[in-house]
């Protein structure tokens, strides 16, 4: 399924935080969102979930309008987010938080398969979810966002936070929910990172797409500089 | 002060009833985060329905099957016209919208049933006493207690083992996010409405037989005194919720029975000066751990 922006506008009040941006997402590709802080990635991937009203344009997945729809009817057509922050729920175990990712799954199956990726999930999915690490934590709302075996995965700042061996991890497994054949939108901070790791990276600034980068350009810091200052 | 075996099973028998009560005013609070003060009414027209049974001479089942229709109906029926369509509003909108909804089942109840109201006396025979070890106690002391138990028990089988009470728990706690995992709005908050109003209708029967005459303001102050309860609980805390209903329901009762009578009036001047003393100790709650506020929407 491809998920496609176009000409999409988001606004807060009189503030413009995404103004025109047009972008796609085919299955079994990463596609990099980065800029700086404010630039409108979270509010880009928060009107794909409908969390936001979208004020201009138009989001479909495989031709059919997510724009205007309900965040879990959005869910359900087969878009699953990462949230910024986790946002797993404290106070469940670590095996009600997968279960609740059940929610949006389309077909038959239990939340066993995330254990594959992140085996630290299985070993803990009896303990409040409160009482892991915060890599852990992480590695748990990737997880429950997988159990949804959803065509799109968004993923907001999943690094944020992480001690390098962490981000490593997350990093190897979003190259594995490729391979998979999901369509994956990684909003991102660390630049040359997701630049490396994505098919393309856009880079946002003031709510517009101002660049566009392949993984060759991964260590052109001259070029991501000049991309982040424009 | 005399306090006898039947006063304190009388007190735990209203403890039971008023945690149910917080069980079903915290059920929809966790979800919608809205203080439903039509609550009481809705047992209200439930006991109604129990008293037009009686008056009809239906069965004891029938007249309890036509109490949980009514309020199941009048739950279902408050969810879509009122809590749906003001979902996105102000919490204060909210408010005031359960306040028009409990003067208006009140005053529809005043204008069929008149001030007087009427006698639910269909299962009376549950304030016969039973004899244990000697002592006197009304069996609808231990039925209360038992339907209780009964009901936290079913209650929290739904909330653990079923999608929807999961479901139910993780809207409680952060609605938003809920949402971006597909779990439905409107399937949560009309569970929880339908639960709680299966505990009022509970209520509804099991009060009838402690209070046989029914009026426009049946259950309103026990409405209001389990309020006080679930805010000295801990709103945002279903157990605490639970414990808080529980515990001002017990003391009700206690002072209730072992008051002289003619200090009786003073009953709910002596509940909520200890409501207001506990709440300056205490403010986030009796039973909330840390005294830390819960994840709000």
């Amino acid at each position: 399924m491809t998920l496609v922006l176009r000409d999409v506008r988001v606004r807060y009040g009189a503030v413009d935080a995404v103004r025109g941006l047009s972008l796609e997402v085919k299955p079994g590709e990463i596609v990099g969102l980065i800029g700086p802080n404010g630039a409108g990635k979270s509010s880009t991937l928060h009107a794909i979930m409908g969390a936001v009203p979208v004020a201009g344009g138009e989001i479909s997945l495989n031709g059919s309008s997510l724009r205007g729809r309900r965040s879990e009817d959005v869910a359900r057509a087969g878009v699953a987010l990462v949230p910024e922050g986790r946002r797993i729920f404290a106070e469940l175990t670590v095996e009600e938080n997968l279960r609740l990712g059940l929610a949006a799954r389309r077909t038959p199956g239990g939340v066993e398969e995330a254990f594959e990726l992140f085996p630290i999930v299985r070993e803990f999915r009896d303990r409040q979810a409160g009482a892991l690490s915060g890599g852990q934590q992480q590695q748990l709302a990737i997880a429950r966002a997988l159990v949804a075996k959803p065509d799109v995965l968004l993923l907001d700042e999943p690094s944020l936070g992480l001690a390098p061996r962490i981000v490593d991890v997350v990093f190897d497994a979003l190259a594995a929910v490729r391979e998979r054949g999901i369509a994956v939108l990684l909003v991102e901070q660390r630049a040359q990172r997701t630049v490396a790791l994505a098919d393309r990276s856009h880079v946002l600034a003031n709510g517009e797409l101002r660049l566009t980068l392949g993984p060759g350009d991964a260590n052109d810091t001259e070029k991501l500089v000049a991309a982040y200052f424009a | 002060m005399t306090v006898s075996w039947q006063t304190i099973a009388d007190a735990v028998s209203l403890g039971g009833i008023y945690a149910l009560m917080a069980v079903g005013i915290g059920l929809v609070f966790g979800v919608l985060r809205l203080v439903n003060f039509a609550y009481g009414q809705l047992i209200m027209s439930g006991a109604f329905a129990l008293a037009l049974a009686a008056q009809w001479n239906w069965p004891v089942w029938a007249g309890i099957l036509l109490c949980f229709a009514v309020v199941l109906a009048l739950s279902m029926l408050m969810d879509r016209l009122v809590f749906r369509p003001l979902r996105e509003q102000s919490p204060a909108v909210m408010l005031v919208a359960t306040f028009a909804v409990a003067f208006l089942l009140q005053s529809i109840a005043l204008l069929w049933f008149g001030a007087l109201g009427k006698i639910a006396s269909s299962v009376a025979e549950l304030n016969t006493p039973w004899v244990i070890g000697g002592v006197d106690i009304r069996k609808i002391s231990v039925v209360a207690v038992a339907v209780t138990i009964a009901c936290l028990a079913a209650l929290q089988l739904l909330l653990t083992r079923m999608s929807v009470g999961l479901h139910m728990r993780a809207a409680a706690l952060d609605f938003a996010t809920s949402r971006m995992l597909g779990v439905r709005a409107n399937r949560v908050i009309g569970s929880a409405v339908l639960v709680s109003g299966f505990l009022a209708a509970v209520v509804a029967v099991l009060l009838t037989v402690q209070f046989p005459l029914v009026t426009p303001s049946f259950a309103l102050r026990d409405t209001i005194v389990v309020l006080a309860g679930v805010v000295l609980g801990g709103l945002n805390r279903p157990i605490a919720a639970t414990l808080g209903g529980f515990t001002i329901g017990f003391a009700s009762g206690f002072l209730g029975g072992a008051l002289p009578t003619n200090q009786s009036q003073y009953l709910d001047s002596f509940l909520f000066a200890a409501v207001i003393l506990v709440l300056l100790v205490r403010p986030n709650g009796l039973f909330t751990r840390h005294g830390g506020t819960a994840q709000r929407l």
